[in-house]
C-alpha cells in the first residue's frame, strides 16, 4: 500500500487537490477555515457596527459598581450598596444551594420510586409508574409554578402566627409554615474563639471536627474489617462509632455555647422575627426540581437494577447469601455501574434547570446577573456571556468528574 | 405387576379421577390478590398505605372536578354560585379557550387558519410516523411547511410558492449532478436554491398584491398552545438534519471540522436553554446587519434549533458508535466513497438505532418550549401567567388553568413516548 501511495517526484498537479484523497481533506479544511473565518468576521463586523450605532462598548467595569437592589435570600452578607459582582456571587451561591439540595432529595426520591417500581406489590408498582409518567411528561416550569402557587396561595400568611393568641401555634413550638416561606430555629454560638462573640470561625472548626470524626469512624470500621478477615468474628462497632460521631459534637457545642435563635411571634406586629427563613421561591424550586428529576432518576434506577442479570441473583443465593446481602454485595455494585453515569447527567440537568428560578423570583445567578443586573445596566452581551461561562464551568467540571468515575469503574478486561 | 397389587392392596383405582377446579385460594382473583397485594405482612401494609394515598388523591380531586362550573363569566360569579363549596371553576377554560390556544392578539376572525394548519399537520405527520401508509402521502408532508406558513402568517401566496420553487430547483440540480459527484450535486443544489430565492425576492415584491387573499398576521401576535406546537415542530424538524451534520462532523477525520463540531456541541450542551433564550431576546440582534429586523420568533427558532441539534447530534453519535466497525470496512471495501457509504450503509442503520433517543429529545424539547414565557412570549404558560391570571375576572383561578396546561402537555408528551415505544418494538428486527 505505502509504495503505491507515494507519489512520484514532481508529479503534483493542481487537480489532485480535489481528486486525490491524500490532499482532499487538506483542501476541504482550508475551505472550511476560510468560510468559518468569513462567517466570524461577518458576525463581528455586524456586532461592531451595531454597537457603534447604539453608542455602546464592551466593558466589564459595571461589575464593580453598586448593584442598587436587594436580594431577600442570601448566604453571604449583601446589601443594595454591594457591587454587581457580589450580587453575582450571591446568585452563584444560591444556584449551587438549590442545585445541591435538589440533587440530594431527587436521588432519595428517585431511588425510592425506582425500587418500588420493581416491587412485587401490584398497587405500589402501578402507583409509582403513575408518578413517573405524570411527572416526566409535564414541563418542569409548570411544576415549579404549581408548587409555588400551592405555597403562596394555600399557606397562611405570617400574620396567622403573630400576637399573644395566634390563630395557629408554631408547629412543635419551632416551625412556622407561611406563604412567604418556612421559619425555623437558627443555630449560633455564643462564645467565639479566644473569647468574644461566636463567628464564622466556629463553623469552620465544627466542620473540622466532623471531618476528624469521619476519619476516626473509618479507622474503626477498617480495623473491624481486619479483625473479621483474621478471625471470622466481627466486633460490634455500633456503640464506638456513635461515640466517635456524637461525643466531639456535644463537647464542642458545650464549650462554645451552641444555642438556637427561635422565630419569635411577639417581637414584631407584621412578621415573624428571628430564626432562619427559607423563602417560598427556594422551597418551590427545590421541591419541583426534586420530584421532576426524581421521576427520571427512578427510571435510571429501575433500568440499572434490571440490567443485572437474574443469574447473578441466583448465583449469589446459591452461595448461601441472604436476600439483603445479595442486594448489597452482588446486585447493587453491578447496578451502580449502570446507574451512576445517567444519574450524574441528571444532576447536570438539575443545575441547568435551576435557572428557571427566574420564573418564581428566586435570586439565583440567572435572576441576579442575567435578570436585574442586565436590565439595570443594559450590559446584555457581557451579562449573558458571564452567565454562560458560569454554567459552562459547572457542566465541564461535572463531566470531568464523571469521566474520572467512569474510567475507575470500567470493567477491567484483559 | 398389576397381579401383585391385586393381592397385596385392597383397592386399586383403574380409572382417572375427573379434573377438579383448583382450590379457591390457589386460583383466580383471590390467588392474584394474595400474590400481588398481600404476599407478606410488610407488603400488605404497603398496599393499605398505597390505597389510602390513592383514596386521598381521588376523594379530594374528583368531587372538585365533578362539581365544576363551566358557564359563568367570572370567578366572583363562580364563588356566588358555589357559596363556599369547593369546586372547580372551569368557566375560565370555556371563556378563554381561544386565548389559551391562539394567544390574545391573533385576530379572532382568522382562528380557522391555524386550525386548518393543525389538521393538515396530522396528515403531514402520518406518513412520517407510520411507514405502512402509502408513500405518496409524503407529498402532503412536503407541501405542509409552505401551506402552514401561508395559513398562519398570511400575506401573499407568492412567498411560500417561491420558497418552494427554490427547493424544487435545488432538487433538480442535485438530481442532475449527484450521479457524477455527491459534493457537486449537493452544493450545486444549495447554490441553485439560494440563487432562486434571491431572485424571487425581487419578483415577489414586484407582483405581490396589495390586498392578499389571506391578511398578514405579524409573528408577535402568535401565542397560546399554538406557539408551543409551532416552536416544537419547527425546531425538531430543522434540528434533525443539523444534528446529523454535527454528528458526522464530530466523527470526521479532519481535525478542524471535528473540533469546530465538538466545541459547538459541548458549548450548547453546557448551558441552560434559558441563557440561549436570553441570547435570542437581548443579544442575537447585535449579530445581524444593522438594517435587518429579524423578529423574535425567528431568533428563538434559531436558538432552540441550535440547542436541540446539539443534543440530537450526541444521540446520533451514539448510534454511529454502536454500529459494528465491520459495516464501515465493508462499505470501504465495496469502493464506496464517503458520501455513498454514509448515505447507503451507515446512516440508515445508525438513524434506526437513534430513533428512540431522538424522540426523547423531541419530547424534552416540546416541554422546554414553555420556557419562552420567561422572555415574555405568550405561549400557553405565558398566557396563563400573564393576561389571564392578571385579568380582574379570573384573578385566582390557578388550579383550573395550570391543571389544563399540565393535562395538555401530558397528553402530547405521553402520546409521543408511547409512539416511540411502539416504534422501538416495530423496528426490532434483530432476533434477540
Amino acid at each position: 500500500m505505502s509504495t503505491l501511495s507515494d507519489p512520484p517526484e514532481g508529479s503534483f498537479r493542481l487537480s489532485m487537490l480535489l481528486n486525490d484523497t491524500r490532499y482532499r481533506s487538506l483542501t476541504l479544511q482550508a475551505v472550511a477555515a476560510i468560510a468559518l473565518a468569513l462567517a466570524l468576521y461577518y458576525l463581528y463586523s455586524n456586532l461592531a457596527a451595531n454597537l457603534r450605532a447604539a453608542g455602546l462598548n464592551i466593558s466589564f467595569s459595571f461589575l464593580g459598581s453598586s448593584a442598587g437592589y436587594d436580594i431577600n435570600q442570601t448566604l453571604i452578607d449583601y446589601n443594595s450598596q454591594s457591587s454587581n459582582f457580589k450580587a453575582a456571587i450571591v446568585g452563584i451561591l444560591n444556584t449551587l444551594l438549590v442545585a445541591i439540595l435538589a440533587c440530594i432529595t431527587a436521588t432519595i426520591l428517585g431511588v425510592f420510586a425506582g425500587v418500588l417500581r420493581l416491587s412485587n406489590n401490584w398497587l405500589v408498582r402501578k402507583l409509582m409508574a403513575g408518578y413517573v409518567e405524570i411527572f416526566r411528561n409535564i414541563p418542569v416550569l409548570i411544576w415549579i409554578i404549581i408548587i409555588f402557587t400551592i405555597l403562596t396561595a394555600v399557606m397562611p400568611g405570617a400574620r396567622a402566627y403573630l400576637g399573644e393568641e395566634p390563630e395557629r401555634g408554631l408547629i412543635g413550638g419551632i416551625f412556622a409554615f407561611t406563604n412567604r416561606g418556612v421559619y425555623m430555629p437558627a443555630p449560633f454560638f455564643t462564645n467565639g474563639f479566644g473569647g468574644g462573640e461566636g463567628s464564622g470561625l466556629n463553623w469552620l472548626m465544627l466542620i473540622a471536627v466532623l471531618v476528624a470524626s469521619f476519619f476516626g469512624a473509618r479507622a474503626v470500621t477498617q480495623s473491624a474489617n481486619r479483625k473479621q478477615e483474621a478471625t471470622g468474628v466481627r466486633p460490634n462497632t455500633l456503640l464506638i462509632n456513635l461515640a466517635i460521631w456524637l461525643l466531639p459534637l456535644v463537647i464542642f457545642s458545650l464549650i462554645f455555647g451552641l444555642s438556637w435563635d427561635m422565630p419569635d411571634p411577639l417581637a414584631n406586629r407584621f412578621n415573624l422575627q428571628g430564626g432562619i427563613q427559607i423563602g417560598a421561591p427556594l422551597i418551590a424550586l427545590w421541591f419541583a426540581l426534586s420530584i421532576y428529576t426524581g421521576a427520571f432518576i427512578a427510571e435510571n434506577v429501575r433500568a440499572g437494577i434490571q440490567a443485572v442479570s437474574n443469574g447473578q441473583t441466583e448465583a449469589a443465593a446459591a452461595l448461601g447469601l441472604r436476600p439483603n446481602r445479595v442486594m448489597s454485595l452482588v446486585v447493587l455494585p453491578q447496578a451502580l455501574r449502570v446507574i451512576i453515569p445517567p444519574l450524574i447527567s441528571q444532576y447536570l440537568n438539575i443545575t441547568k434547570n435551576s435557572s428557571l428560578a427566574i420564573a418564581v423570583g428566586y435570586a439565583d445567578i440567572t435572576a441576579t446577573l442575567g435578570g436585574i443586573t442586565l436590565n439595570q445596566t443594559g450590559r446584555a452581551i457581557e451579562c449573558v456571556l458571564l452567565l454562560m461561562l458560569f454554567y459552562l464551568v459547572i457542566s465541564l467540571s461535572i463531566s470531568a468528574v464523571m469521566n474520572v468515575y467512569n474510567n475507575s469503574m470500567k470493567l477491567k478486561e484483559r | 405387576m398389576s397381579d401383585t397389587h391385586e393381592h397385596s392392596i385392597a383397592f386399586v383405582r383403574t380409572t382417572e379421577i375427573a379434573q377438579q377446579p383448583a382450590p379457591l385460594n390457589a386460583a383466580g382473583p383471590v390467588k392474584w390478590m394474595r400474590d400481588n397485594l398481600f404476599a407478606t405482612w410488610a407488603n400488605a401494609l404497603l398496599t393499605v398505605a398505597a390505597a389510602y394515598v390513592l383514596f386521598l388523591l381521588i376523594s379530594s380531586t374528583l368531587p372538585w372536578i365533578w362539581g365544576g362550573l363551566w358557564t359563568t363569566s367570572s370567578l366572583s360569579e363562580c364563588r356566588e354560585i358555589l357559596q363556599g363549596q369547593s369546586a372547580a371553576c372551569f368557566s375560565v377554560l370555556t371563556e378563554r379557550w381561544n386565548q389559551l390556544l391562539f394567544g390574545f392578539k391573533y385576530p379572532a376572525e382568522f382562528y380557522w387558519r391555524p386550525t386548518v394548519a393543525l389538521v393538515l399537520m396530522f396528515f403531514a405527520l402520518a406518513p412520517v410516523l407510520f411507514f405502512d401508509l402509502p408513500r405518496k402521502l409524503l407529498i402532503i408532508t412536503a407541501l405542509f411547511p409552505f401551506a402552514a406558513y401561508w395559513l398562519i402568517w398570511g400575506g401573499t401566496i407568492w412567498t411560500p410558492l417561491f420558497a418552494m420553487l427554490g427547493f424544487v430547483v435545488g432538487y433538480f440540480v442535485y438530481a442532475r449532478y449527484v450521479s457524477n459527484n455527491f459534493a457537486l450535486g449537493f452544493f450545486g443544489g444549495v447554490a441553485a436554491a439560494i440563487v432562486t430565492w434571491y431572485l424571487s425576492g425581487f419578483i415577489v415584491s414586484a407582483i405581490a398584491p396589495s390586498q392578499p387573499l389571506l391578511a398578514a398576521v405579524p409573528s408577535r401576535d402568535l401565542g397560546g398552545f399554538m406557539l408551543n406546537l409551532m416552536l416544537g415542530l419547527t425546531c425538531v424538524s430543522l434540528s434533525i438534519p443539523l444534528g446529523i451534520a454535527l454528528a458526522l462532523g464530530r466523527q470526521s477525520s479532519m481535525p478542524l471540522i471535528k473540533w469546530v463540531c465538538v466545541i459547538f456541541i459541548e458549548f450548547i450542551r453546557g448551558v441552560p436553554l434559558i441563557t440561549l433564550l436570553f441570547v435570542a431576546s437581548v443579544m442575537l440582534a447585535y449579530f445581524f446587519p444593522p438594517e435587518a429586523t429579524v423578529d423574535l420568533f425567528l431568533r428563538v427558532v434559531i436558538m432552540i434549533t441550535m440547542f436541540s441539534a446539539a443534543y440530537i447530534a450526541e444521540v446520533i453519535r451514539g448510534g454511529l458508535a454502536a454500529l459494528p466497525k465491520g459495516q464501515y470496512e465493508a462499505a470501504d471495501s465495496l469502493g464506496l466513497d464517503y458520501a455513498q457509504a454514509m448515505r447507503l450503509i451507515i446512516l440508515p442503520q445508525a438513524l434506526k438505532i437513534s430513533i428512540p433517543g431522538i424522540v426523547n429529545i423531541a419530547v424534552g424539547l416540546f416541554k422546554d418550549t414553555t420556557l419562552v414565557s420567561v422572555i415574555s412570549m405568550f405561549d400557553l404558560v405565558g398566557m396563563i401567567r400573564g393576561p389571564i391570571l392578571a385579568s380582574t375576572d379570573w384573578n385566582g383561578v390557578y388550579w383550573e388553568l395550570l391543571g389544563f396546561a399540565a393535562v395538555l402537555f401530558f397528553i402530547v408528551c405521553y402520546g409521543i413516548s408511547q409512539y416511540s415505544q411502539w416504534l422501538e418494538r416495530r423496528l426490532a428486527t434483530d432476533h434477540r
